[in-house]
Parts: C-alpha cells; sequence; structure tokens
C-alpha cells in the first residue's frame, strides 16, 4: 500500500512525459495519449485518495536524497488528493466534450500541440497542488501560465491572439508580484519549503520582529494570487479569454486554471504564513470587500451581454467573487465554504460551456443570445445540461449551487460584522444571476412558430446523429456530478475541513 | 541618517525602482515590445533584489578551494540557484511574448495594442 505514496510524483511527471511524447505525435495520436494520460492520473489520484483517507493523516514526501531544509518536497493529505481527482476528472470531461471543436478550431498539423498544452497544464495544477515548496510553486504558475496562454492563442485569429496578449499582460504582473513576494519571504525567512518557513515566522511573530516585510510580503502574494486567478478590478482579461478560445480551452481556463492559484494561495495562508497572522493583517478584509464587490459588478456585466460565451464568462467574475468572499471571511467554516465553492463553479462552469458548445452547433454557429433561440429543441441533451448549469448557478436546491449559497450563509453567522454584507451580497448576486441565466434558458426553449415546428424534428433528428457521442457523454457526466455535489455535500463538506485540520 | 540607510541599502533600493518602472511599462504602455522590455525589467529587478540579499560582504562563492571546510567562509548558494531558474522562466515568457507579438504585427501591422483592438472592432462590425 505504501507504494501508492510515489503517485502524486508519478502522476506529475507521467503529465510532463505525456507532453513531451506528444509533441512528435500526430493529431489524433497525442489526443489517445492525452486521454490515457488524464484517465491514469484520475485513477492513480484516486488511490491516493483512498490512502490518505485510510491513513488519517498527512503524507510528506521527499524528494531526491536530501532531507527538509535542503532538499524538495511533495506533500499529499485527503483535501489534495482530493483536488487532484476532482480536477483530473473535471479535465477529462472537459477534453470529451470539447474534443470535435479541437478538430475543427485548430490547424490540423498543429492538433497534436493542443494536447501538448493540456498535458503540461494538468501536470503543472497537479504541482501546484501537492507542492511544499514555494520556488517549485512558483516555477509551476509560470508553466501554467505559458499553457494557458498557448491554448488560448491557438485559434489562430485576431481574436484569440489578443486576447492571449492581454491574459499574458495581466498574469505576467500577478506573477511577478508573486515572485516579488517569495523573494522577500526567502529573505526575512531564510526557507523556501513552507515547513520550516512556517516554524520561522512563528519564531518571527513570539519575537515580534520584520513585521512590516511580513505584511507586505502578505500582501504581495495576495494580490499576485488575486490578480491571476481574476478577481474584480483585475477581471479584464476573462470575457475575452474565454469567450474566444476552444470551447474545451474555455472549459479547462475558467473551472481548474483560476482554481489553481486559489489553492496555493489558500495553502500559502495555512501552511507559510499561518491562519492567525493572516487575521490580524487585515489582508482578508480586502479581500472579502474585493469578493463582494465582485459578486455585484460581474453579475451585472453579464446582464449586459449578449454573447452567449461572454456572459458565461462574466458570470466566472462573480464566481470568483464568491470564492474570494468566503476565504474573506477569515473562518474556518467560511474556508470550506470557499472550497466546496471552487468544487461548485468547476463543476458548472465547464458543463456551462461544453453545453454552449453543443447548442451553438446547432444554431448555424450564432453564439448571440438571440440567435441560441429554440435550440434546446434541436439538441436536447445540451439544453437540459444548459439549465441544469444554469439552475446550479442560480442555487437551485438539490443542485451544487445551492450548497454553496447555503454554506457561504451560514458560514457569515459565525461573524457578525461581515454577516449583513455577505447575506446581502448572496441575496442581490442570486437575483442578478437568476436575471441573466434564466433569460438565456428561457430562450433556448422559445420562439418556435408554425414553420419552425416543423423543421425542428427535422433538426432534432440531425442534431443528434450530427453532435458526437463524446459530448453527450461529456454533458451527461457533468450533471451527474453536479447532483453528486448537491445531494452528496455532507460527504464533500467533511473531506474538505478533514483536509483543512491537516493544513495546520 | 538620509543618505547612510541609502548607502546601506543601494541595491534593495535599486531593485524596488526598477520593479516600478518595468510594472508600470507592463501594464501601462501600450507598444507590445516596450511591455515585453518592462516584464524584463521587472524580473531582472527581482533577481538584483535576490542577489543582493544572497551575498553577504568577505563570503566566497560556494565552491571549496584550499580545503576551507568551514560554511561560514561560503555564501549561500540558493539565492543565484533562485535567479538561475528565475531567468529561464522569463526568458521563456518573453519568447512566448515576442512569437505572439509577431503574429500580431504581421496582421495588423502596428505594434500598439489599442490600435489592433480598434481595428478588431472594426473586422467585427464590418
Amino acid at each position: 500500500m505504501s507504494f501508492v505514496r510515489n503517485f502524486p510524483f508519478f502522476t506529475i511527471m507521467l503529465g510532463m512525459l505525456s507532453g513531451i511524447v506528444s509533441s512528435a505525435l500526430s493529431g489524433k495520436w497525442a489526443r489517445r495519449v492525452t486521454l490515457t494520460l488524464v484517465t491514469a492520473v484520475l485513477c492513480m489520484s484516486g488511490a491516493v485518495l483512498a490512502y490518505a483517507v485510510n491513513i488519517g493523516h498527512s503524507v510528506t514526501y521527499m524528494m531526491g536524497h536530501f532531507p527538509a531544509p535542503w532538499g524538495n518536497e511533495i506533500r499529499f493529505g485527503t483535501l489534495e488528493a482530493f483536488l487532484a481527482t476532482y480536477f483530473a476528472g473535471i479535465m477529462l470531461l472537459a477534453v470529451l466534450g470539447g474534443m470535435s471543436h479541437v478538430t475543427s478550431d485548430v490547424d490540423p498539423a498543429k492538433e497534436n500541440l493542443f494536447y501538448v498544452l493540456v498535458d503540461m497544464m494538468l501536470s503543472s495544477l497537479l504541482a501546484m497542488i501537492y507542492t511544499n515548496d514555494l520556488f517549485t510553486g512558483y516555477v509551476f504558475v509560470e508553466i501554467n501560465t505559458i499553457a494557458a496562454c498557448g491554448m488560448i492563442m491557438i485559434r489562430q485569429n485576431g481574436h484569440s491572439i489578443v486576447a492571449a496578449i492581454r491574459y499574458m499582460v495581466m498574469s505576467l504582473i500577478g506573477s511577478g508580484l508573486f515572485l516579488i513576494g517569495i523573494s522577500i519571504l526567502y529573505d526575512v525567512t531564510g526557507q523556501l519549503l513552507m515547513v520550516p518557513a512556517h516554524d520561522a515566522i512563528q519564531r518571527m511573530m513570539i519575537s515580534d520582529t520584520y513585521t512590516t516585510p511580513l505584511l507586505v510580503l502578505l500582501s504581495l502574494i495576495s494580490v499576485g494570487m488575486a490578480i491571476k486567478s481574476g478577481l474584480y478590478p483585475f477581471h479584464s482579461w476573462i470575457p475575452e479569454t474565454y469567450g474566444y478560445a476552444t470551447p474545451t480551452a474555455s472549459a479547462i481556463l475558467s473551472s481548474l486554471v483560476s482554481k489553481g492559484y486559489v489553492i496555493l494561495l489558500i495553502k500559502i495562508f495555512y501552511r507559510v504564513v499561518g491562519f492567525g497572522v493572516v487575521l490580524s493583517s487585515h489582508i482578508l478584509n480586502a479581500l472579502f470587500i474585493l469578493g463582494i464587490v465582485a459578486m455585484v459588478m460581474g453579475s451585472l456585466h453579464a446582464i449586459m451581454q449578449t454573447d452567449c460565451r461572454k456572459m458565461i464568462a462574466y458570470s466566472s467574475v462573480a464566481q470568483i467573487g464568491y470564492i474570494y468572499m468566503g476565504i474573506g471571511l477569515g473562518s474556518k467554516s467560511g474556508m470550506i465554504a470557499a472550497i466546496f465553492h471552487l468544487l461548485t463553479h468547476a463543476a458548472t462552469k465547464s458543463l456551462l460551456f461544453i453545453s454552449a458548445v453543443g447548442l451553438y452547433e446547432v444554431s448555424d454557429g450564432r453564439t448571440d443570445y438571440v440567435g441560441l433561440r429554440n435550440a434546446g429543441y434541436r439538441n436536447r441533451v445540451a439544453g437540459i445540461a444548459f439549465s441544469v448549469g444554469a439552475l446550479s448557478m442560480v442555487g437551485f436546491p438539490m443542485l451544487s449551487g445551492f450548497i454553496s449559497k447555503y454554506l457561504f450563509a451560514t458560514a457569515s453567522l459565525e461573524r457578525p460584522s461581515k454577516m449583513i454584507a455577505t447575506l446581502l451580497a448572496l441575496i442581490v448576486s442570486t437575483i442578478l444571476n437568476a436575471i441573466y441565466f434564466l433569460r438565456q434558458v428561457v430562450t433556448i426553449y422559445s420562439g418556435q412558430d408554425e414553420e419552425e415546428e416543423y423543421s425542428t424534428a427535422q433538426f432534432f433528428k440531425e442534431a443528434v446523429a450530427g453532435s458526437s457521442f463524446a459530448n453527450h457523454f461529456a454533458m451527461v457526466l457533468l450533471i451527474a456530478l453536479n447532483l453528486f455535489l448537491g445531494l452528496g455535500s455532507s460527504l464533500i463538506v467533511g473531506l474538505i475541513s478533514k483536509g483543512l485540520d491537516l493544513f495546520s | 541618517m538620509f543618505m547612510e540607510f541609502v548607502t546601506a541599502h543601494m541595491e534593495e533600493i535599486a531593485a524596488m525602482i526598477l520593479f516600478g518602472i518595468g510594472f508600470s511599462l507592463l501594464l501601462l504602455n501600450q507598444n507590445l515590445i516596450k511591455k515585453i522590455m518592462g516584464l524584463n525589467v521587472m524580473d531582472t529587478a527581482v533577481y538584483l533584489f535576490l542577489t543582493a540579499k544572497g551575498y553577504i560582504y568577505g563570503r566566497m562563492v560556494p565552491i571549496e578551494v584550499n580545503g576551507i571546510n568551514d560554511p561560514n567562509a561560503y555564501t549561500n548558494p540558493i539565492p543565484d540557484g533562485l535567479v538561475l531558474t528565475g531567468i529561464v522562466v522569463s526568458v521563456s515568457v518573453s519568447a512566448l511574448l515576442l512569437s505572439l507579438t509577431i503574429r500580431l504585427y504581421g496582421r495588423y501591422h502596428t505594434l500598439n495594442l489599442d490600435d489592433i483592438i480598434m481595428q478588431l472592432h472594426k473586422e467585427e462590425e464590418g
């Protein structure tokens, strides 16, 4: 059983290896290698999860032959293993769901490169989840950024290249701030591994030295990560990138990439700086306010969009706001709610992007919101999937979005000073969500007149025949995942809570 | 007093000024090439900061010569290792950005990001 301890390292290296191998293969084979890789990572992470739950404590894995203060380390507990499994699952479904579009959007000679990027993305996400070393974290943050940029620009039209440049500029500003943050951290603590750095910061707090550098580095790291994950005032790149990338890329970018940075930030809060220090620094209050502003402004922008994909992208801005609001509550239950919402958003956003593809496939490629009129009849599975995703975002009971809103509300009761603001923001944001999502759902199921009704049946047959099996399969599984999160939430919340305990 | 502070912390002050220059170039300048230059200035500032912090006056490069085994005679090699890794990262990022810039220039014949976005909007309307 202890052989499982090697699996986190294997999954990261396998991702790198298949990336290298795929670059020499044809597009078709690269796709097969990637699908095999993601499935293998899913199974291995599942085994790690079972192992971690079984032993009940976290495991530190030494890389190479040098012990703690010198060598590099990987660490996994229940939360890390669960996130790795979950991310691999979402990535598999996103690749399956948008597979046919990758073939049509990407130059056939370069199709294998897209899968190279997917492999690198998976590998860097896993490394960000598992790593116990800050500089390794930084290197994989950059690998992740480069892979994401490649995924955006692979369509090679003017829009996507401009979107890639804008994404890159904002991301690099974020990683620049992060890098100077960890340089200052290294300067004051002399450590880059999370555990020794944590001990050094504890000593600093007791002797009351270096408090200003600590505050500076904490704010630099938080702002850097907030920029990279697209928190409200730094969100300008989100709609372009998610709106113009190929659907698989949009799904992966919105549901996984921005989440990887949030997880790294949470790890730094808990495992490096210590949550008590973070609380006393008031950084969380700033994140809380930005989160609330994002929840409202993201939804307001989304209402003004006519393009369906841009609407979903702006909704991401609001959902990132939810996550930062949960972190900003500054309590364990707030953090659990934030992580649960991160899972919810990952499942729901990829479902929305993948099902939106299914809808505009049957609408002559029109992506604006009027153009999707009646599309729910032409592609039934996609219509149902889109409706489920939209209802989950609005917070319909039984679906995962309801549970995360419930968790946020109960978590806010522990913080009387932030309670009113949280509840108000939740209410306003839910109403705004309902306006734009339900408008779209109503549109895809309305507008049929006599003439169209005749063609609907015909269209329906053609759509089911034309649309790929993989796309339907991915949508059905994502719906199931949403229902699972909604109905089996106590299991997941227990897992997250236990994982957070293992963090400190 | 002030001058003493400045001379004692020359490297750090220079690094922070450079970081500010690079950061604002990257964020505010509309010329793509200048943006990339800003990125490089910003990254170099971080490397200056790290190397300055990693060097201790009077100590040697961590290569053992003349049989001196006392660790206090040498500096810590890790900051230099970090700087090298950082340089590799920033080189690859710059290369990627430059290739994107070449693509955009080939298509729109300008390096100004605002102009490119204007042309994009025109294409969309037209």
